[in-house]
């Protein structure tokens, strides 16, 4: 396999993680195909890729548009191989006042897409015998956050669906991990009010935020081979915040 | 050309890693050939590309012997 060019299939690749994940696994050689809602999403990411990849949209959310497009691109570019399910959303708000629609999105975004994407993408890894399933998690589905139930909630789920998915395949040489990143420099912690910032920073042992390539090269890690004998398993990139 | 029974014991005997002398057409996958869950979800998926079909999931469910398989692509194709 290690001839041919892998496919790797990153989801939420616009900006942010999902972003320097779609740079690093392409910087590592494989042809990499982003998702993003939007068609300016999708063309961004094709722009920044170049020849190394290209653009989709893609809903995660939804059952018909995840089926359509992998089909479409294993038959494009070949069947994914190394699939990074990193689109996700959050809708805060406290327990009391979160509204059913905020709880159900997040978990159909963020838990629900990994049912449709990795099942979508499980068929070519069998068959190739060889494939890499990572989950990008959050440190808050360990250690819970208020005003964040939903959230908590689905990458707790994640992680379970990661160990599960671990032993059910093994036996045909595809891992499964997660990647649980704490606070990360990206459009969504800078939307955190200045003071959360300040009392966040206090619990850090390493004392600043994690950049999106710090949590990529975990991710390429476990893609490359070096990482072939670690299935699971959750990496926490966290700065200590929490250490397990 | 081979007839559809020869095809899909050669699949089976390939996927399963099983002697043709055991692909008996009342053989069961799981029980007689010792095939777990994920075999069997493989052993379709290498049919689907022989007979160059698609099949179902709630279809796939059912073939669970050699003769099921021969039935539903003679049904199918």
């Amino acid at each position: 396999m290690s001839e041919e060019r892998k496919v790797a299939l990153v989801t939420g690749a616009t900006r942010g993680i999902g972003r320097a994940i779609a740079e690093q696994l392409a910087d590592a050689g494989l042809f990499v195909v982003g998702t993003a809602t939007s068609e300016k999403g999708a063309a961004t990411i094709a722009d920044y890729l170049g020849e190394r990849g290209t653009g989709v949209v893609m809903n995660v959310a939804d059952d018909g548009s995840v089926a359509d497009t992998v089909k479409h691109i294993s038959e494009a570019h070949g069947a994914p191989l190394v699939l990074v399910n990193n689109a996700g959303i959050t809708r805060d708000n406290i327990m009391l006042r979160m509204k059913a629609d905020e709880w159900s999105e997040v978990i159909n975004t963020n838990l629900n897409s990994l049912y449709r994407v990795s099942k979508a993408c499980l068929k070519g890894m069998t068959k190739a015998r060889w494939g890499r399933v990572i989950n990008i998690s959050s440190v808050v589905g360990t250690m819970g956050n208020a005003g964040q139930a939903n959230y908590a909630a689905a990458k707790g789920g994640v992680e379970g669906f990661t160990r599960a998915l671990a032993r059910e395949l093994g036996s045909r040489n595809i891992t499964v991990n997660a990647v649980a990143p704490g606070f990360i420099q990206t459009d969504m912690t800078d939307a955190l009010p200045e003071a959360q910032r300040e009392a966040l920073l206090g619990g850090i042992p390493l004392g600043r935020l994690g950049s999106p390539a710090e949590v990529a090269s975990a991710v390429a890690w476990l893609a490359s081979d070096g990482g072939g004998y670690v299935t699971g398993t959750t990496i926490h990139v966290n700065g200590g915040m929490f250490t397990g | 050309m081979s007839s559809i029974e020869e095809r899909v014991q050669k699949i089976i005997v390939e996927q399963l890693g099983v002697k043709p002398e055991d692909v008996k057409s009342e053989a069961s996958f799981v029980e007689d050939l010792g095939a777990d869950s994920l075999d069997t979800v493989e052993l379709v998926m290498a049919l689907e590309e022989e007979f160059e079909t698609e099949i179902p999931d709630e279809e796939a469910e059912k073939i669970s012997t050699v003769q099921a398989a021969v039935d539903y692509i003679k049904a199918h194709s």
